[in-house]
């Protein structure tokens, strides 16, 4: 039997990873048996990291990679797909997953940075990227850099929506004032983002990012999984909101149902009650580190 | 004609653009209001243990059951695949499927995202080959009498059907080629 010509880590097997987490839930996990929560309350993906934000805003140093082993025993204990951060610019540690197979990696600005000009080039690698962004021209810069998901970055760790509302109005805003561009109007636009002007052109037709949007950074509640995906998110990454809460596997399942139906407040009515206390939050004006910063 | 897109979870927002751009009546189905009157009905590409999970809960399981047991045309994408699969290996133990056409299917069978591919497929009845895009896909391990395996990987069936219900490993609605949506509606038109 002969082979099929079978081309894998094509931008459409990357991006098309995200077209399928859409109108879902990847939750953060530190270990096998949060995984297995996260996946009986119907996570669409999880992503393995050493500490949750929250953790890593508390404890201070230097946060990296996870340990392969641990990132080797989330694999195992659940069926949906894996993802595990890697620090910006820290092109090796993506290698690492890329090696042990993990489904997506998160450039994220909640681990410490390890270049501070240079993100990863994504291009050269099989396992899509997603990365942070706080506007639409960083966005577009880890897009042309080859992420194949975006994510609003919030402010992780600290269980308030406010940062991630911020980022999602800056992004979408944004969009939608360059479909009403005149053509020369999309070079000033290409300037003052310091994105690729054939990126903003394709905006311009499109009305939409060329690759999936999601939102992450502050959701700690059915009702905020609502507002973000009210506001033009298509999926949702609950990090701390979950585990740092009272009861997390009926918060966890509860966010996914308000994800779903998150048009309907009837339905989070429903969903919201009896949940127990959400994480404690922290008013971003008292932070000492902006994780957002991170990144450029 | 009016076709309903189980909208749970997933690359539900891809067929409807499909759909419309064939001039069908495109709607989302979240409830079993919404799925009251549609003419044909597409499960999408998604996370299949979600999709089983808030079947249960949106109370969607029974009516679309009783629906496909009554002869709807059904076009069941990668994760829609399995959940009208009638045995899922490598599932969860509580994942249920429809049955609804007699195929054993693994989950995730030709491996990790890494693994994921594009591939060009030799379709019975179109004359062109059609890109296939396979995402985590699941792998056919048995094929029943009655199914028809209309295109084939390596030897692998991907894309089957068994009277009004079509099934594809891979996700056409990633493709910007109509032909496979373009065909199933012809086959619920005529049903």
């Amino acid at each position: 039997m002969t082979e099929s010509n079978r081309a894998t880590g094509t931008q459409l097997v990357k991006r098309g990873l995200a077209e399928m987490l859409k109108g879902g839930v990847i939750m953060d996990v530190v270990d096998p048996t949060q995984a297995k929560i996260a996946e009986d309350a119907g996570a669409t993906a999880v992503m393995a990291l050493e500490r949750v934000p929250a953790d890593i805003r508390r404890d201070g140093g230097v946060a990296r990679m996870s340990d392969p082993e641990m990132i080797e025993g989330i694999k195992a204990a659940v069926t949906i797909p894996v993802m595990a951060k890697a620090r910006i610019g820290h092109f090796a540690e993506a290698q690492v997953l890329q090696a042990l197979g993990v489904d997506y990696v998160d450039e994220s600005e909640v681990l410490t940075p390890a270049d501070e000009a240079h993100h990863i080039d994504k291009w050269a690698f099989t396992v899509p990227f997603v990365c942070g962004a706080t506007n639409l021209g960083e966005a577009l810069r880890r897009i042309s850099e080859g992420a194949c998901m975006i994510r609003s970055k919030g402010e992780a760790g600290t269980g308030n929506i406010v940062e991630a509302v911020r980022h999602l109005r800056s992004i979408i805003g944004d969009i939608r004032r360059i479909t009403q561009a005149d053509q020369a109007e999309l070079f000033d636009w290409a300037k003052r983002l310091q994105a690729p002007l054939p990126l903003v052109q394709e905006i311009a037709q499109t009305g939409e990012l060329p690759v999936p949007m999601f939102c992450a950074g502050g959701i700690a509640t059915p009702a905020d999984a609502s507002l973000v995906m009210q506001l033009g998110a298509q999926a949702v990454f609950v990090g701390s909101g979950i585990f740092k809460s009272d009861d997390p596997a009926p918060r966890a399942r509860a966010i996914v149902e308000a994800t779903t139906n998150f048009a309907d407040p009837t339905i989070l009515a429903k969903v919201s009650r009896g949940l127990g206390d959400a994480m404690p939050g922290l008013e971003v004006g008292s932070l000492e580190t902006r994780l957002a910063d991170r990144g450029w | 004609m009016k076709v309903g897109v189980l909208a749970l979870q997933g690359a539900f927002a891809r067929h409807v653009r499909v759909l419309a751009d064939l001039g069908a009546t495109a709607v989302e189905v979240r409830t079993a209001g919404d799925l009251a009157d549609v003419d044909a009905l597409v499960l999408p590409g998604g996370e299949s243990t979600t999709m089983s999970m808030l079947l249960d809960s949106s109370g969607l399981r029974g009516p679309v059951a009783d629906r496909i047991a009554d002869g709807l045309p059904v076009l069941g994408t990668c994760a829609g695949m399995i959940l009208l699969a009638t045995r899922v290996a490598d599932g969860r133990s509580d994942q249920r499927s429809f049955g609804a056409i007699d195929l054993d299917v693994r989950r995730n069978g030709y491996g990790r995202q890494v693994d994921s591919f594009e591939a060009d497929l030799d379709v019975t009845g179109l004359d062109e080959p059609f890109h296939g895009v396979f995402i985590r896909a699941p792998v056919v391990e048995r094929v029943g009498d009655g199914v028809e395996v209309l295109a084939a990987v390596d030897g692998q069936p991907v894309l089957c059907r068994q009277g009004r219900v079509v099934v594809a490993a891979f996700h056409p609605e990633m493709s910007g080629d109509d032909r496979i949506h373009g065909r199933f509606l012809d086959l619920a038109f005529a049903a």
